[in-house]
């Protein structure tokens, strides 16, 4: 079972957490301008790396808050978390940022 | 019984402690520190068990968790069977009673062992060649048989008795194996401070300390220097012990999982004592000190009762005073097997001879075997052994360059075979670290690690005493420093132990570290030769060579194909011999082959370890409305909805549901009945932006819904399909009190709160869950409004005053109340929402208004029928996560002048609103007696030719009493274009027709709504 940190409740385990998704895609501030390609695209493309990856998760039994995590898919440890709507820190090697 | 086969002294056992047993109906005597297997070899029992596949005789192969024959089920009584526990590792005690398995109608006569003689029947692969034809004979026929002839032991069919217990636990070390490098370890990270936890497999800790009785450490021999170090480690409060505790599987951030067994090797264990216990260890370091596996060489019939390995047959000797036989032939690659000749020799057993597949000797413990006057002979090879039941002779022959003479037999009780040692992979492997291969000692070792964790002594190919002594307290102070020092994970690299900062001066033989891995050379007719690599599953070395020749590869495949390694062993004695025979058919390098993956658990671990306490009510938790006790004392029949119990009916002395239901219905259309309705979803939304976020979660338009009002609020998903459905209250301008479904309260609180924490945040609001803080009684028909009207105070329930779809703040019996004028049956309604303490007592007290007008409580079912007569849908039931607010006629609550809700975008597109979309119909059967099946499916023409074009399905379907007939939901492809045709509903045997009509059975006009 994972150890995951929360930005606002320090280190704890899996059980206390849900994940929700690949972070940084924001709800476009006005949907009916979009086209309906891109509608689709926000609703359903994600990137699903081979890498670095950073994702929504929350502390559901816990604070409650959402926050981000950078999570290295390949080998399933976390390298970083930190809250929502902050930027995706730098890490070295990280080809998405 | 005598144990003909104890030696005179010497060993573990408590000599003074005789203990009497029983093993497949015989008593027999034993000592206390034996296990089942030590003591039937001290009474000269070799025959165990039946093979997996041939029903081969087997005895005991190993003295350890490595064991893949001797297993056996232990019965304390009828409900306590443990099937397959390996004797190796079954701690003796008074009673014990003990049976073998897998044979019929008895061990020594076994009808099953045909199966030997149809061996050419049953090659590799026989499940996939033999029986796939005809098809339907596998389910019938053939597994049915298989299973009842191949088979290990058979779970008792009573519930568990015994408790089991689960615990947490944080140290700083882990040590998993208590041999010398395991000791050593926690020695050196408990002087430095570390809280460390150092658990073993066996009853003692010590690992192979336990049988050493040549060796010394420190000047002391080496059990005295183990009773100093084990009294010294438990002086430390920082060190917690944990004897008879499997590290069974490794999980990511170091968590171990560790089994403990708390009672079983207890003749009368107290019942206050679990049997096992699981331990979840977080460890900031590991040190895995597990030891190395002893490897059998594959010659032909190395399978016969009294063939053991060799190692394990000096640890019958030394350490239980168990003699494996009178007269012993080894069969060694290294020398290891000198040293089991020389301590057995000292015991007393006669050395017939050794046969060493090396060419060359030297060494010290070779010429100390030659020394003693025993027969070596190397460059010699087992080429079969002989007798019935147990082995009676062995047939030696030299081989040289690959050439194998002729065969000399010589009459034995015993061989004792050694390969080599492997060492143990398990848990590093289990820790995703990688391993490689060293050509230096011909053995996988352990990489570069994953987790937080490093090996010492024989598991990372360090041999030799004292080597593994240094090695084991260097990882320990290593990992003692790097727990103090290293604040987050430092992955990717292999760590280094560095050097022992503490000197042990062991003195002990130098074993070397020879080996051999594949299938010796023989001279026997290849088509008949049985030479075994995989005991458990009764694999040859033959299976493995014609699974190359068919044409497999990779060893995964070989693996499934052979079933080689995939017994309840792991392989621990069998899969480096089949690499070695798969490397040398192909002729390929081992390491190019590769090795099949370890998996969790080490050892067969328990269900009961991890069940734990949840099972029987505490299996899942159980939810119960304030008004539960009530419905269960009139003795109202329940149905599961999610977690919570709900009263399904209230059936009457002689009613069954039907009847009930008939009767509950009736009396709401025509005077009142009540309702538990307290497991609704309730979600209080209050703040200055609480309209705002109304309006972009809901549907509907609320900026204009007035305090006191109510309205039905659609949510959907960003894709534009419903997620969920309730009446909202706006109780003050920044106050909202909305309801959603049982099942979907958590995950509509979710979705709010996804979107108000990381889509706007800016947003002024606050959301909380009130499911659990009120109680919610409906009372629906008629005279609903004369029930309530005395009970309250400060609420005008006048029809002007309080209109259908209101909310009122008052008191009812003196309780304060948020008062709904709300239906979900079609009659004049209420739902009176009190603090939930005080449901019980206000539902008594309607129910006691009510009595004058023959108030009758209802359950769900009934509930469900009043709905459906008049089209009202449930989301679940009439939506499937693709059906848009549109297609189940809730278009009305789409507020189209609104700029953006979730879920609006996504109805834009034109596939959307497409005609031809599922839509929400109601259907009459043609014969109004016959109610449809939920789930059926609804076709235009059931004699078109197969496949039959699907239109839709039933999704609600009742008899209504009121009616007088059955009346369906359904989804149906343009349905609402199809009002007025007849449509067929195919079901098996019988085609039952149907007409398509508005979904609304009742009051159409709803006129009784505002009565």
């Amino acid at each position: 079972m994972l150890i995951i940190t929360c930005p606002w409740c320090g280190a704890r385990p899996e059980l206390e957490f849900r994940y929700g998704g690949e972070a940084h895609i924001a709800r476009p501030a006005d949907p009916s301008t979009l086209t309906d390609e891109e509608w689709a695209d926000f609703l359903y493309n994600r990137t699903n790396p081979k890498g670095l990856h950073a994702e929504r998760w929350r502390h559901v039994h816990g604070c409650g808050r959402f926050f981000n995590a950078v999570r290295d898919t390949v080998s399933d440890f976390f390298v970083v978390t930190y809250k929502a709507g902050e930027t995706r820190p730098d890490i070295a090697g990280d080809q998405a940022k | 019984m005598t144990n003909r086969f104890r030696t005179p002294s010497g060993g573990r056992i408590d000599r003074s402690a005789p203990v009497s047993f029983r093993f497949d109906g015989k008593t027999y005597s034993g000592y206390k520190g034996d296990t089942l297997a030590s003591a039937l070899i001290a009474n000269g029992v070799h025959l165990l068990g039946r093979s997996f596949k041939y029903h081969r005789p087997r005895g005991i192969l190993s003295a350890g968790s490595d064991e893949p024959n001797a297993l056996v089920a232990v019965a304390r009584d009828a409900a306590r069977v443990a099937p397959n526990l390996r004797a190796t590792q079954v701690e003796l005690y008074e009673g014990l009673s003990a049976e073998s398995q897998n044979r019929w109608p008895s061990l020594a006569f076994d009808a099953g062992a045909i199966n030997d003689l149809a061996a050419p029947f049953l090659p590799a692969g026989f499940y996939y060649k033999t029986f796939m034809w005809p098809a339907g004979a596998w389910k019938r026929f053939y597994e049915p048989k298989i299973r009842a002839m191949a088979g290990l032991g058979k779970a008792p069919t009573l519930p568990d008795p015994d408790r089991y217990t689960q615990n947490y636990a944080f140290c700083d070390v882990l040590v998993v194996g208590a041999g010398p490098a395991g000791l050593a370890a926690a020695l050196a990270a408990a002087e430095s401070g570390a809280r460390v936890i150092l658990c073993d497999e066996q009853a003692e800790l010590g690992g192979s300390l336990l049988a050493e009785v040549g060796a010394t450490i420190e000047g002391k021999p080496a059990q005295a220097w183990l009773a100093d170090t084990l009294a010294s480690l438990s002086k430390h409060e920082n060190v917690t012990l944990l004897p008879r505790t499997t590290a069974f599987g490794y999980f990511p951030h170091n968590m171990i999982a560790l089994a403990e067994r708390v009672s079983e090797h207890l003749a009368a264990p107290d019942h206050d004592l679990p049997r096992e216990r699981l331990w979840q260890v977080r460890a900031t370091e590991v040190v895995i000190a597990s030891g190395a596996h002893e490897r059998p060489l594959v010659f032909p019939d190395n399978d016969r009762p009294g063939v053991m390995l060799a190692d394990s047959g000096r640890t019958y000797v030394s350490r239980y005073g168990a003699k494996p036989g009178d007269r012993a032939v080894i069969f060694t690659a290294c020398d290891s097997g000198y040293r089991t000749a020389l301590e057995l020799k000292a015991a007393g057993v006669t050395i017939a001879a050794i046969a060493d597949l090396r060419p060359q000797l030297h060494g010290e413990l070779p010429s100390r075997a030659l020394a003693a006057g025993i027969d070596v002979r190397p460059g010699t090879v087992v080429t079969g052994t002989s007798g019935r039941l147990r082995v009676s002779s062995a047939d030696l022959a030299k081989v040289s360059g690959g050439a194998v003479g002729r065969s000399e037999t010589i009459a034995c009780d015993t061989v004792l075979m050694s390969g080599g040692y492997t060492p143990s992979l398990h848990l590093f492997s289990q820790s995703r670290g990688k391993l490689v291969w060293d050509a230096a000692s011909g053995s996988y070792l352990p990489g570069t690690s994953v987790e937080r964790e490093r090996s010492a002594g024989a598991c990372r190919g360090v041999y030799g005493l004292n080597a593994v002594l240094e090695d084991g307290y260097a990882a320990g102070e290593a990992a003692a420093k790097a727990a103090r020092d290293t604040a987050s994970p430092q992955r990717g690299a292999t760590p280094v132990n560095g050097a022992s900062s503490r000197s042990f001066k062991a003195e002990a033989p130098d074993l070397g570290n020879d080996g051999f891995i594949g299938a010796t050379p023989h001279n026997r007719n290849p088509a008949f030769a049985k030479a075994f690599v995989d005991w458990q599953n009764d694999v040859t070395s033959k299976d493995i060579k014609l699974a190359t020749r068919e044409g497999m590869r990779s060893i995964e495949h070989m693996k499934r194909y052979t079933t080689t390694g995939m017994a309840t062993d792991q392989g621990k004695t069998s899969n480096m011999n089949a690499l070695g025979i798969v490397s040398e058919a192909l002729g390929t390098p081992v390491p190019q082959i590769g090795l099949t993956t370890f998996r969790p658990p080490f050892t067969p671990t328990t269900f009961g370890i991890f069940a734990g306490e949840a099972r029987g009510d505490l299996f899942d938790p159980v939810r119960k409305t304030p008004i539960h006790d009530w419905a269960a004392e009139h003795g109202a029949a329940f149905e599961d909805v999610g977690l919570w119990k709900r009263a399904w009916y209230f059936p009457k002395a002689g009613e069954d549901l039907h009847a009930a239901v008939a009767r509950e219905c009736k009396a709401v259309r025509a005077s009142v009945g009540m309702f538990d309705a307290s497991t609704l979803g309730k979600i209080e939304i209050v703040g200055p932006d609480a309209a705002e976020f109304m309006n972009r979660m809901y549907t509907n338009a609320w900026a204009k819904l007035e305090p006191g009002r109510l309205r039905y609020g659609v949510m959907l998903r960003e894709d534009g399909f419903v997620m969920d459905d309730g009446v909202v209250g706006r109780m003050a301008p920044d106050r909202f009190h909305v309801t959603t479904t049982t099942g979907g309260a958590p995950r509509v609180l979710a979705h709010m709160e996804d979107y108000l924490q990381t889509e706007w945040p800016d947003l002024d609001v606050w959301l909380t869950s009130t499911t659990e803080q009120w109680a919610v009684i409906a009372v629906q028909g008629p005279n609903a409004r004369a029930v309530l009207e005395p009970l309250v105070e400060g609420i005008d329930l006048g029809k002007e005053a309080f209109p259908h779809m209101s909310v009122r703040e008052g008191r009812i019996c003196g309780v304060p109340t948020r008062l709904f004028s709300v239906s979900f049956t079609g009659e004049l309604g209420f739902e009176v929402n009190v603090p939930a303490e005080y449901g019980r007592f206000i539902w008594e007290a309607i129910h006691a208004s009510g009595e004058r007008f023959g108030i009758t409580p209802y359950g769900t079912e009934t509930m469900h029928v009043l709905r459906a007569e008049k089209g009202y849908i449930i989301v679940g039931q009439e939506t499937d996560g693709t059906a848009t607010p549109d297609d189940v006629n809730l278009g009305w609550a789409v507020g189209k002048a609104k700029k953006d809700f979730v879920g609006k975008r996504s109805l834009a597109r034109a596939s959307m609103s497409a005609p031809d979309r599922k839509q929400l119909v109601g259907l009459l059967t043609t014969n109004p007696a016959t109610v449809l099946e939920e789930g059926a499916q609804i076709v235009a023409d059931p004699t078109a030719p197969v496949p039959v074009p699907m239109l839709g399905h039933v999704t609600s379907a009742y008899h209504s009493a009121v009616l007088g007939r059955s009346i369906a939901l359904a989804v149906i492809k343009g349905g609402r274009a199809r009002i007025g045709q007849k449509l067929s509903v195919p079901m098996p045997g019988s085609v039952i027709e149907v007409e398509v009509v508005e979904p609304m059975f009742y009051d159409p006009k709803g006129e009784r709504l505002n009565a």
